[in-house]
């Protein structure tokens, strides 16, 4: 009889390409996603090593992190920001990578557009100088985040040398009540387990609510497994995941489908597969989330009130919160209701896809049904979708519409203010709703004070002028 | 890659738990298309008081008396102490370069965040894992003494106290030799390349829809 085995076992299995006696194997990586920014010098010590791509054709590139929203045809004004997505370019044409430029129809956030195309398929390994590589799991891959020293790596060498994770199950069964998504429930986890829960660990999500998600929820849903400090996370491939690629771009055809689909359906856990850690949570029970700190794990629900440092649960979480609360500009004690906010931001890998605009955009229609537009504090609103191919789709079913006659911007794809590496930021001070999935200290811009929610509590953000519960909106 | 041997180092605590990237390098500094430089931007929002841009000569710029590092008692340092889940958030190799053009070498904390942890190796800076306990020792002596040094011995993986007590750490043996001799890493793997590409046409026969 053969050993049962999870999701991620097999997929580390069908990937060693060499295993050393200590443990550590060579794995195969079979596709690369570049962009521009951790790019650069990995390309540049191929070149000063004389060394060549192993496999070309397993690589797709785009710019995004540097790329402008607004008033694209002018170029990047930057100068800087422009010679890294120039050099992108220029290296990409050297090397014969495909790439797709700022000016394609096709371009946007690596992590959108590697599922989008078909690039990104299930039982593969895919790997990318980017921590959300993480998405990718999704598919039922291994795929995980690395630095520009292994990026290089597997350029030349098509592999990458790793230790084998712990497994662990996160288990959520149950029904999501109304309002609450993919999103409210990556954050109750991370508030669960805390930013280092899921440190060496690869992560599988499972149980009724996640088969229940959307493909777009599961992406969601393994952005954040990194914010929980597992580099992977991944649930089993079923008839979505299926639906999903088939007729993509770059998904197989004919013969290759079938044998590929075959191969697909043995993608989940054995039912007897062991974990090293198995943590469960009841959906029903998941409200609408919001971080109040400078950390994934200093989470709540959106009928909570700010916490006080005199109750955390130990000294170094004391002054952690402390230092939070202080930088925050918040006071314990306060409804997280009565949060005001300054901007909305409603984008990034987490949330730019089609089903988040719709989400969003279903709360703009109603406050436009309201007579109510986006609130006269709230300075900025903006919508980023993650691809070109995102944006025409949202502008096919008239979701730009609803969110221009509420007062929202529209803008074109990318990174943009989940990390304001283009122009996209928070000024010092500024308080932002946000879809993104990082609220650390100055990640949207020096001094900004980011607050991580869904894409629809974002949007009612902006509408209320502060946080509220989108479960009294919805009703 | 510089090789790490053995270091007798000032040490530096930063006692803040969760320290990210973002932190460690601010992302307006990862425009740049080289991998050094990096030094007079690490910690750079908490390290001056005006907003760091690329380009700007840091000598000039206001430094934040409040952040430790910027303490007299602390220039030179080699050894920063941190706290748990040292590293975590982006992938950014910015964040290893940063820390070894600034001057560390070595970082000791209860837990690192895997990537981070990954990278420094690639960079010939040593992160070395201790018990919170010991951590916690380390704080209180680093901050209650001037001068504070560890002595730092990759090969035979200990950290020496002034007192001289000595304390054992782990470490990959694989990981260990390529720091102390400083080996390339593709060198190493494409001595492999026979077995890659077994793997290749193993693979080609067995799933060709990944070989398109």
């Amino acid at each position: 009889m053969t050993t049962p085995q999870t999701l991620y076992d097999k997929l580390w299995d069908a990937h060693v390409v060499h295993q050393e006696a200590n443990g550590t194997a060579l794995i195969y990586i079979d596709r690369h996603l570049v962009h521009e920014v951790t790019s650069p010098q990995a390309f540049e010590g191929l070149k000063l090593s004389g060394r060549k791509m192993w496999r070309a054709s397993t690589v797709l590139a785009t710019p995004d992190h540097n790329v402008p929203t607004t008033a694209r045809a002018a170029g990047i004004v930057d100068p800087v920001s422009r010679t890294q997505v120039e050099t992108l370019d220029a290296n990409c044409a050297e090397l014969g990578l495909n790439e797709f430029r700022m000016s394609d129809h096709r371009q946007g956030i690596v992590h959108v557009i590697g599922p989008e195309q078909g690039f990104t398929l299930p039982g593969a390994t895919l790997v990318c100088g980017d921590s959300h590589t993480s998405t990718h799991g999704a598919f039922a891959a291994l795929a995980f985040g690395i630095g520009t020293s292994e990026v290089e790596h597997v350029m030349a060498t098509q592999c990458l040398w790793q230790t084998k994770s712990r497994g662990m199950l996160v288990k959520v069964d149950g029904d999501l009540p109304q309002g609450v998504t993919a999103k409210d429930i990556a954050l109750a986890i991370i508030g669960r387990i805390g930013t280092a829960g899921g440190t060496g660990y690869a992560v599988e999500f499972g149980g009724s609510a996640i088969r229940a998600l959307s493909m777009e929820g599961r992406m969601t849903l393994c952005n954040m497994a990194i914010e929980a400090g597992a580099r992977a996370g991944m649930v089993a491939a079923d008839e979505k995941t299926i639906a999903y690629v088939e007729g993509r771009p770059q998904a197989p055809k004919g013969a290759a489908w079938e044998q590929a689909v075959a191969y697909w359906r043995t993608l989940h856990s054995d039912p007897d597969a062991g974990f090293d850690a198995v943590v469960e949570l009841n959906a029903a029970e998941i409200k609408p989330q919001v971080t109040w700190g400078t950390s994934p794990e200093m989470v709540l629900a959106v009928d909570a009130k700010v916490p006080n440092p005199a109750d955390a649960p130990n000294a170094v979480k004391k002054t952690d919160w402390e230092r939070a609360l202080a930088y925050m500009g918040l006071t314990a004690g306060t409804p997280i209701a009565e949060i005001a906010i300054d901007k909305a931001f409603i984008g990034s890998c987490t949330n730019s896809r089609i089903e988040d605009l719709r989400e969003a955009a279903a709360v703009a229609r109603w406050a436009s049904g309201q007579g109510r537009k986006v609130a006269a504090n709230v300075k900025l609103a903006m919508v980023v979708p993650g691809s070109g191919l995102v944006k025409a789709q949202a502008e096919a079913e008239g979701l730009d519409k609803d969110f221009v006659a509420a007062g929202f911007e529209w803008r074109d794809p990318g990174c943009s203010m989940c990390l304001a590496m283009n122009a996209d930021r928070l000024e010092p001070g500024e308080r932002c709703a946000s879809t993104s999935n990082r609220n650390f200290e100055g990640r949207q811009g020096q001094g900004g004070r980011t607050h991580l929610v869904s894409p629809a509590m974002a949007a009612a953000a902006a509408v209320f002028g502060h946080f509220v519960d989108i479960r009294e909106v919805m009703r | 890659m510089k090789p790490f041997t053995r270091l007798d180092g000032l040490v530096a605590p930063l006692d803040r738990a969760n320290v990210d990237t973002d932190a460690i390098i601010p992302k307006q500094f990862l425009k740049s298309i080289k991998r050094s430089g990096f030094g007079p931007n690490a910690f750079d929002e908490w390290r001056y008081l005006d907003r760091g841009e690329p380009g700007m000569d840091c000598a000039n710029r206001p430094l934040n008396p409040d952040f430790v590092l910027n303490q007299a008692r602390y220039q030179g340092a080699s050894v920063l102490l941190a706290r748990e889940n040292f590293g975590c958030g982006s992938s950014r190799e910015h964040a290893p370069w940063a820390l070894e053009d600034y001057g560390f070498r070595t970082i000791i904390a209860p837990s690192f965040a895997d990537i981070f942890f990954n990278n420094c190796f690639k960079n010939g800076v040593l992160p070395i894992v201790l018990a919170a306990e010991v951590v916690d020792r380390l704080f209180k002596q680093a901050e209650a003494t001037e001068g504070y040094r560890l002595d730092i011995d990759l090969a035979a993986q200990t950290v020496t106290t002034p007192s001289g007590e000595v304390i054992a750490f782990a470490v990959d043996g694989e990981r260990k030799n390529r720091l102390l001799n400083g080996l390339d890493d593709i060198g190493l793997t494409l001595q492999y390349t026979e077995q890659i590409k077994a793997y290749e046409s193993r693979r080609r026969a067995e799933a060709a829809w990944l070989f398109i």
